[in-house]
Parts: structure tokens; C-alpha cells; sequence
């Protein structure tokens, strides 16, 4: 059980970012009764115990640091300092580090920007970096562009209560990555019967055969934890854009890669010769309900 | 030998002569007591199998669609290029309109003739998929590769099985001079040159 003896010190530093996740989590409703089972030392826009200046000198008290943006080891610094150093001072003292989002933890959208220095701060793509090692032990990985915010208290609330976290190999919690978006989307039974979505924004169809979602081969609990409690991409008709994965972003999101007709890429560990026998029953068959429209609203 | 073992065994030579008198004679012309008779079993014991002329006529389909996506998935998991890959499955499809042309008749002559034995079962690709997903399987790989154009599924199939069903059509017809062999390295870089990368 949570106790209020002691409350973890929770340290939120930023690097390379575009403070996507640092906003998202404050959407959370309950944001601040999970923070309440933390001693906020410094974060980027709540208040908190310590400015930045006490941060950069490195003498603030830290056990859980979160990690927002993507890193570089030179060259990009905060009040004179390079964060990659100022990372390794708060790292070294966290017993968790929490890497919240894509950037933080594969590298994201900002290492669009210089692919060979831009990486996450434990792994770049998929490879482990030189931290790897030194950090693996209290390391957790939230991917997604940005971080779901109820990912974040889920991880959050397992430390306070000092509870295990059970991850994967590429430290996400199982909890929260072991499912794909595409389970729990509203649109499985067009996918089932290879119903094709005919743009965007519509209640009907699947977005995966044309529209480039790629929920059925993404990581992630969206379609299961809603988004501001109330829906998803998929949900309102907008592809899945892999935003969990560590080869995010790529291109051609709102568009399918087909090889004449067939997705380029496959619903996650399913073999292509199954895929593609299943679809080619399902769509020998015409089922009408699926041809019309889910709801006639009043004109 | 194992009752079941058995069973499938007589199984399949029901479906073998079946094919054969189908084929040959006609779908309707050809009754379940000629099958019985030149296997030389009781009318019964074909219905204890089949328990319609339809469901055999359906199963049949199934088994040559089976036995030549066999073949062509053997193509698929080979190193070949997209190039030789189209001669290979040339060549299977021509061997196996000589060798055992009952197979492909009974494509051309009897499921694509007789739409109303299939409509309840076999709809669209359901009685052909073994086949057919082969077919996408070398698709995907060659454009994948880079050494097919990127298109429509079914523009780059029927051009391919259309021409090959052709083909062997006319053989069926006695109308091609020359044996089916001959045609194989032309009809493979004609196909290959119509649906290659630019």
C-alpha cells in the first residue's frame, strides 16, 4: 500500500523536446492526487521545490527522474551546461528512470533532425545505447507521441506503491505495450471482414487497408485506455500513426504501402501466407450490413 | 494402416476420379453412380464421402487449387529472381496442363463454366485461396524487391493467369501448332516484360 511516511523525490528535466509530454500529463484528471505521493523537486512548468538553477548544479535530491526529448551527448546545453551531463548526475542518483516518450526513449521525431548524434536516452531505435548498461536496472520506457498521461500514473502510482512493473525487452511495461492499438478499436469488425474505410472521419471502415493505420503492428493501450477518457485516432477516424514505436515517425502516414493490393507490412506476428489466405475468404463474402451507414442523423 | 489413413486415401481417389470423369465428360453429363462405378465401390460409400455432387465438385476445386499453390509456394521460398520465378511457375502451370490436364480443365471447363455448382460455398475466392494466395505471396515479393511495377492486384493477376489460362485453353481446343513447352520462355518474358519495374 502507498504510504505517506516518505514520498518519493520526483525530478522532471527535459531535453530535446517540444514539451508534448509534459502537456499531455496534464490533461490527466487525477493529476494532482498521483502527484501528491511525490515530493515535486523541479518540473518544467508545475511548481516546484528547487528552480532550475539548484537543478543545473546538480545538488537536488532525486528518485525518480522522469526524461522528456530525445539526447545528444554535445552540444545542446541549458544555462551553459550540456544536459547529457546534467542527465548523467540525476541519473546516477534516481532508483527509477522514466523515459516519457518516443523521443526520450527511441530517439523520435527530433532525430529526424541528425540521425547518427540524435538517440533516445537508453536506446536509439531499437539498439541500446552506451547508458543502456549503467541504467537498465531502473529504467521504464513510455513510448508514444506523446505519452498517454494515464501510461504515466500507472507507472507512476506502481512506484509509489513500490510495486514491480513487469517489462519488456525494450523496458515498457507489458501492462500497457502488450496489447496493439488495434485491440479495442471500434472498427475490428471491418477489419475482420476487410471492410476498407473510404476516408477519413467516418464511423465506417477500416483505416488499416488505405488510410496507413498501423494500430494492428503498433505497441500501445489507446484503444483500450481512451484519450481524455473518451476516444482515439482510430475511434474518429484518423489512421494509428505508430507513434509507440521506436521507428517513429515514418512517412506516408494517412496512406497504406501496398505491394499490389497487399500492406506492405503484416498485423504484428501474424505470418502473411495466414493473413493473406483469411482475407481472401473474407472478402469473397458481401456482408450488408457493413455496406451501410452505422447511424442516419436527423437532417 | 490407420482407419483414418485409410479413409483419407479413399478419399482422395474419389476426388482423383471424380476430376477425371468431370474433366472429361462434363459436370453434368457425369453422375455419382459413373464415379462409384469406375472406382468400384458402392453409390453409398461415395455420399458417406460426399454427401453431394455439388460438395465434391467444391472439394475438387479446393484440392487442384491446393496441389498447384503447393508447387508455386516451393517457387516463393526459392532465391530466384522475380524473372525466373515467372518462367517457374510458367512451366508448372504449362507441365501440369500436359501431365495431369485434368487439373486445369477442370478450372477452365467445369468451375468457370458451371458458376451455379460453386455459388454456395465456393464465393469468391474461398474454394481458390491456396492458389491465389500464392500468387499475391510472389506479387508482394517481386514488387517488394523492386523488380515488379506496383499496381492493382488484379491487373497484374489477370494479365499473368489470364494469358497462361490462354493458353492452355487453346491446347485443350487442339488449336496450338506446337506443343505447350514451346511457348514457356516466350510467354515468361512476355509476362515479365509487360509487368516489370520501369
Amino acid at each position: 500500500m502507498i504510504t505517506e511516511s516518505y514520498k518519493p523525490k520526483l525530478l522532471w528535466l527535459q531535453s530535446i523536446t517540444c514539451n508534448g509530454n509534459t502537456h499531455s500529463f496534464l490533461n490527466h484528471p487525477n493529476l494532482f492526487s498521483i502527484l501528491s505521493h511525490f515530493e515535486i523537486m523541479h518540473h518544467p512548468v508545475l511548481e516546484g521545490a528547487y528552480t532550475m538553477d539548484d537543478v543545473i548544479k546538480g545538488t537536488v535530491a532525486c528518485d525518480v527522474l522522469i526524461v522528456e526529448g530525445s539526447f545528444t551527448e554535445t552540444k545542446f546545453l541549458k544555462a551553459g551546461v550540456e544536459v547529457s551531463s546534467l542527465m548523467k548526475i540525476y541519473a546516477d542518483k534516481a532508483k527509477h528512470i522514466i523515459s516519457a516518450g518516443t523521443c526520450a526513449t527511441f530517439g523520435g521525431i527530433f532525430k529526424q533532425k541528425d540521425p547518427e548524434n540524435i538517440s533516445g536516452f537508453c536506446f536509439d531505435l531499437e539498439e541500446k545505447t552506451s547508458r543502456y548498461v549503467q541504467y537498465a536496472s531502473k529504467l521504464i520506457s513510455l513510448p508514444g507521441c506523446p505519452v498517454h498521461p494515464k501510461w504515466l500514473s500507472y507507472v507512476l502510482l506502481m512506484i509509489a506503491n513500490n510495486t514491480k512493473i513487469n517489462i519488456d525487452n525494450l523496458h515498457r511495461p507489458v501492462e500497457l505495450y502488450g496489447y496493439t492499438v488495434h485491440t479495442g478499436c471500434t472498427r475490428n469488425e471491418y477489419f475482420e471482414w476487410k471492410i476498407d474505410a473510404k476516408n477519413f472521419g467516418l464511423k465506417e471502415g477500416c483505416l488499416f487497408y488505405e488510410q496507413g493505420c498501423q494500430g494492428p503492428y503498433t505497441r500501445g493501450s489507446c484503444n483500450k485506455i481512451l484519450w481524455n477518457d473518451t476516444s482515439s485516432k482510430t475511434r474518429v477516424g484518423t489512421p494509428c500513426f505508430g507513434c509507440t514505436e521506436p521507428n517513429y515517425p515514418q512517412e506516408s502516414l494517412f496512406r497504406t504501402k501496398t505491394n499490389m493490393g497487399i500492406p506492405a507490412k503484416m498485423p504484428l506476428g501474424i505470418p502473411r501466407r495466414a493473413y493473406l489466405i483469411l482475407t481472401g475468404v473474407a472478402k469473397s463474402f458481401k456482408i450488408k450490413r457493413f455496406s451501410e451507414k452505422l447511424l442516419e442523423y436527423d437532417k | 494402416m490407420k482407419i483414418a489413413d485409410k479413409k483419407a486415401l479413399k478419399r482422395e481417389s474419389i476426388i482423383q476420379t471424380a476430376l477425371q470423369l468431370f474433366s472429361s465428360n462434363g459436370f453434368h453429363k457425369t453422375t455419382i453412380p459413373d464415379i462409384a462405378a469406375k472406382l468400384h465401390i458402392s453409390v453409398g460409400n461415395v455420399y458417406n464421402y460426399f454427401s453431394s455432387k455439388n460438395i465434391l465438385a467444391q472439394e475438387i476445386i479446393k484440392y487442384t487449387s491446393e496441389a498447384l499453390g503447393e508447387k508455386i509456394q516451393v517457387v516463393n521460398m526459392s532465391d530466384a529472381s522475380a524473372e525466373e520465378k515467372i518462367h517457374e511457375i510458367v512451366m508448372i502451370y504449362f507441365t501440369m496442363s500436359k501431365e495431369k490436364p485434368e487439373m486445369i480443365e477442370y478450372f477452365l471447363r467445369v468451375y468457370l463454366s458451371n458458376r451455379d455448382v460453386f455459388t454456395d460455398g465456393c464465393d469468391g475466392m474461398v474454394c481458390v485461396s491456396g492458389f491465389i494466395t500464392e500468387i499475391m505471396i510472389f506479387f508482394d515479393d517481386a514488387v517488394s524487391s523492386g523488380e515488379l511495377r506496383n499496381q492493382d492486384f488484379f491487373s497484374a493477376f489477370g494479365l499473368f493467369m489470364g494469358y497462361l489460362g490462354g493458353m492452355v485453353f487453346l491446347k485443350g481446343e487442339d488449336v496450338l501448332p506446337k506443343e505447350i513447352e514451346f511457348y514457356i520462355d516466350d510467354i515468361s518474358r512476355n509476362i515479365y516484360n509487360a509487368l516489370k519495374a520501369e
